[in-house]
This record gives structure tokens, sequence and C-alpha cells, in this order.
């Protein structure tokens, strides 16, 4: 358990994390093929320092810098919420098989031919696959749901979205355009435009909204669905926002980002140490570490020395599933009572 | 004894996927009872409670107060019925003052951080009457399940609601604390609380209660004082069983003895 002597008052806790935020956020506009310390970085961004600087900066780097802060965050918030709504410390969009469908829908559309790239058919599709997915997953788990059923109902439905995105592929008459989405696939922020933040960012900040709108009831909720609704909380309408909240989030993230898995895991158990469980105070916690750990990922793919560009998306999956086994072995005992 | 009924079931059915758990219960309880509903395993006494709450559909009638309780808004269900289940779950190690407050959410106090001075009076006395002030700071997941029972006590008397409904909340305490939360149970009563419990214990039932409520096989068999409900006749019919009766101080001694 938690030791008291960790915790920090919870304001205290997330002005930190904010800090922590900013600069991770100064050093991304810094890093790259050229790199700038974090004074010049700020000048630049003000209008000060070389033309050059400021394009670097101000239109190079910073749609990046955005959707990484953007996009983790809301895959932090959203891990916190699924976490919160199922009472579940292994529930996380990924886990749910959320993004995968997400980039089933985009990649649809794109081998279809309805959409491009930049299109605001891309966030659409993927936006209602990840609702369908999410609810899909509530649906089959039902009420009562146990950690295993729900592993298991997540790892078949994203099972089923990467076989029917392989299926679009395997289809597809060009096999250029195949090994482009197979890139896409794996997830990165690189070369990201203000076209791109603008056709995420507004489902993000829609998705974060109607999630924080329901932070209280995460909190009636931890006492169980029936006593939350006896508390005056309409369990049905909080299910249905979540997931609403949930896949906004993601579908606008996975058309612009392709799928980055595991943030939306990780960022809550990162805070818990320091504010506590109380799932409604998780949230924008939760949010901050995800985005900071997203700006992390994305300053490393860029500082790893490689031969080819490693995909941020790869390297959160690979911190990502070590911790996920992590917590399947602490949560072993819950896991493997028999009655999930 | 007169009164209004503050409580009052008409033509109660409730089926349950295809099941029917509960047939033509009519009851009226008015405030200031403490009423035990009693009755074998299986005989609907959670169903019964869960209806009454609004938590499980039913047709026929609930009247909460005079109103139709299917036309009040929830947040109004939840200032007016408190509801206990069993099981006193909690899913995170919150601490047990925290859980206490949410006691206090259908009043509009969401977050145990921020509590009106109304509210932490609410908290306070609840969990005085409990006896968890000393608990406060703990993680409920790790009291003892008689500890974390008497939080959830705690926590549904926190609502100050006019009708407590409560689910065998003497599950797993010994015996000196199954008497606390009835003696809690009684004076909420005597303070107004119309106060129904689920319970086992015929004893204490009979001990505690103003009256019985009995329950077999999803209908009423009998609701009045408790040596009545509790007659020979019944205990036979519906528990099985034969008991050891005695009056003490004008209490009703029940004491389950052997199976007929």
């Amino acid at each position: 358990m938690v030791k008291a002597g960790l915790r920090g008052h919870p304001l205290k806790v997330t002005l930190g994390l904010a800090v922590l935020v900013a600069s991770l956020a100064v050093v991304s506009l810094g890093i790259g093929q050229v790199r700038l310390p974090p004074l010049t970085v700020i000048d630049a961004l003000f209008g000060g320092g070389t033309d050059a600087q400021q394009i670097i900066v101000g239109e190079i780097r910073l749609p990046r810098m955005i959707l990484a802060l953007a996009i983790g965050a809301m895959l932090g918030m959203s891990g916190a919420a699924l976490q919160g709504l199922l009472r579940n410390p292994l529930a996380s969009p990924s886990l749910f098989g959320a993004p995968q469908s997400a980039a089933f829908g985009a990649v649809l559309m794109i081998s279809l031919g309805l959409a491009d790239v930049r299109s605001y058919a891309l966030p659409a599709a993927g936006i209602a696959m990840a609702f369908l997915s999410v609810f899909v997953l509530l649906a089959i788990a039902g009420r009562r749901a146990g950690l295993l059923l729900l592993i298991l109902s997540g790892l078949a439905i994203s099972s089923l979205a990467g076989a029917a995105t392989a299926l679009v592929m395997n289809l597809s008459l060009n096999p250029f355009a195949a090994l482009e989405i197979a890139f896409w696939l794996l997830g990165s922020l690189e070369d990201r435009s203000f076209r791109h933040v603008m056709l995420a960012l507004p489902f993000i900040v829609a998705g974060v909204a109607v999630l924080m709108s329901q932070r209280s009831a995460f909190r009636a909720l931890s006492l169980g669905e029936e006593t939350a609704q006896s508390l005056g909380v309409h369990v049905g309408r909080l299910r249905l926002l979540v997931i609403a909240g949930v896949a906004l989030g993601v579908g606008g993230a996975v058309a612009v980002s392709g799928t980055i898995g595991f943030v939306g895991l990780v960022a809550p158990h990162l805070v818990r140490p320091l504010i506590g469980h109380d799932p409604g105070r998780l949230l924008v916690p939760s949010a901050l570490a995800g985005a900071a750990l997203l700006l992390a990922a994305d300053i490393a793919v860029r500082i790893i020395p490689s031969t080819t560009d490693i995909k941020v998306g790869v390297l959160t999956s690979i911190i990502g599933v070590p911790f996920f086994l992590y917590l399947i072995v602490r949560e072993r005992r819950s896991l493997g009572g028999g009655v999930a | 004894m007169n009164q209004e009924p503050l409580l009052a079931a008409r033509g109660l059915e409730v089926s349950l996927s295809g099941r029917v758990i509960l047939r033509d219960v009519s009851l009226t309880f008015s405030p200031g009872h403490l009423v035990a509903l009693v009755g074998p395993n299986g005989a609907g006494k959670t169903t019964l409670l869960r209806a009454l709450s609004g938590l499980v559909p039913s047709t026929g009638s609930i009247e909460v107060g005079g109103d139709q309780l299917s036309t009040l808004p929830l947040r109004e269900r939840a200032k007016r019925l408190g509801y206990l289940p069993q099981g006193h779950l909690v899913h995170w190690p919150l601490p047990a003052k925290d859980v206490v407050a949410l006691g206090r959410y259908p009043h509009g106090a969401t977050d145990p951080a921020r509590l009106s001075a109304r509210d932490q009076e609410a908290v306070l006395r609840a969990m005085q009457t409990t006896n968890v002030l000393a608990l406060a700071e703990r993680p409920v997941t790790e009291l003892s399940g008689g500890e974390r029972s008497r939080v959830a006590l705690a926590r549904v008397l926190a609502v100050e609601a006019p009708i407590v409904l409560a689910d065998e909340p003497m599950a797993s305490l010994d015996p000196r604390y199954q008497i606390d939360v009835m003696v809690n149970l009684r004076s909420a009563a005597d303070r107004g609380v119309l106060i129904v419990v689920v319970t086992h214990d015929l004893g204490l039932a009979a001990r505690f209660a103003d009256s019985v409520v009995v329950l077999s096989e999803g209908r009423l068999v009998a609701h009045g004082k408790p040596a009545e409900a509790l007659s020979e006749q019944i205990l036979a019919d519906v528990f099985r069983i034969s008991a050891y009766r005695a009056d003490y101080r004008n209490e009703a001694v029940i004491l389950p003895w052997a199976g007929v």
C-alpha cells in the first residue's frame, strides 16, 4: 500500500506535474536536427531569434509538441476515467482495443478512397469505431465486469480490429499505400502540421470536457454501481458519457498520430502514489502525467541514435507492455480467482 | 401510530430475467419505526429492499412521503432513501472519512475535500454514532470486516435521509457490535427515521424492532409486532424451526432452537 508520507497536497502535486509538462514541452521544441537551448526556444516562440529559429520552433516543432501534449493528456485522462468507471486498475483505452478500432476506421476510410490523410472523415471514422469498440466491450463485460472478462474481451476486440485492418491492407490494390498505412499504424508525431492539430484538437478537447464533467460520479462509483445509483448517480448515462468521451479523444488522436498505446494504462498508476486513489481527483493529474509521458517519449525517439526513425507508438508499447505485465503480477490474486 | 405512511408499497411485483422474485407485496411503513425484514434465504428480502429504493424495476406502486417513487428524480430519491447494500464493498483504498463523506453526495457535496460545515457535521455525527472516528484516515480496504461494516453504516447514516434501507448490516460483526448497530438504528428510529433492516437474526429482530415483516418465496407472510409476526406457527411454516420463547423486561425473546 501507499505510504502516507509520499503523498503531497493534490494541488501541489498537480502544479508540480504542470511544471514538468511545461519543461518537457520547451525541451521538445529544442530537440531535433538543429538543437536549440531552452532560452532560445522561448525567445523564438515570442518572436525573437533568427527567422530560421522561428520557423523551426513555431512551424515545425510546435504542432508536434502540441499534439504530443494533447494526445498524451487525453490518453492519460481516458485511462483514469475507464479505471474509475470499471473500478479496475487494468482498464485503459489500448487494452480495450479502442485505438486499434479507431485505426481500423481511419484505414478503411483511406483505402476506400473516401478520404485523404488530412480530412475530417478520418477522425469521424476513428471516433465511430472507437465508440463501437468500447460500447461492445462494456456490453459483453456486463455490469459487474471482473478483470479477466474485461481483459479477454479487450484482447478479442483489439485482435478483431487488427485483423480487420490487416484485411483492408491485404486487399489494397496499391502496395505502396499499404506500406504507408503500416508505418502510420505504428504511431508517430513526426512532420505534423497545424492542419493536423486542427484535425485532432477539437475532438480531444471535447472528449476531455465530457470526461471532466463526470469526475465526481467516479468517486461515488467507488462504492459500486448500486450504491452510486442510490446516491443519485445515473450510472447508465455515466457509462455512455465515458464511452463517448474516450471515443472522441481516442478517435481524434488516432486520426493524426496512428496508434499510441499504453500511455492511458500507465499514467494513473504513476500519480496514485502521489495523490491517493480517489478516482475523481485522479483525472487531471493523470492527464498531466500522460502528457509528460508522451512528450518524453517523443523527445526520446529523437535522441535515441538509430539508423531509421523509431516511432513513438513503438516506444510507448515497448515500455507499456512490461508495465502491464507488472500490473498483472500485482493483481495476480484477483485474476487467479475462478470467478473473475 | 396513526401517522401518514412514509413509505408504502402496493401490489409490488418484481421479475428478474423472467423469474418472478416478488409477488403482490403490499406494505406501509410509518416514520420513527424500526422494521425488521426477515425470511429464509431466497425469500426475496434483498430484492424487496432494492425495489423499495428504486434500484430494480418493479410493477405496482411505491410511494415515498406521498410521492410516487418512479416520478422522483434520482437525486431526490437519494435524499429521501439511504440504501446500504450487503457486502460493504469499496473498490479503492479510500480513507474511511472520504467513504463516509460520500453519504453527503445527494446533498451536492461531491468532493470529500470540500465539505460545507453542515456536511462536515453530518459526517462527524455519523462517525461518532458508529464509533469509527479513530479509523478516519485508514484506507477502508485495510480495515477488518467489522470495522468496514461500521464505516458503511456511518456512510448511510451520513445521508440523514428520512428512510434508511439496510441489507444485513450486522453480518460479520461480533455480538457486541451487532447490538451496537441495532442500538444505533433504534436511536435513529427514535429520532423519527424509518429504518427497514434485513436480518437473519430473529433474536435481535424481536428485541429491537417495532415490527417484523416476514417474506417467504416472494410473498408477504406476516407484518406485525415481533411476537405476532414471529409466531410459533410462522417459525414452523416459513423457517422450519422451533424457538425458545419468553418475555424479558417486556421485550420478546425468541431464540431459534431446533429444526422441525
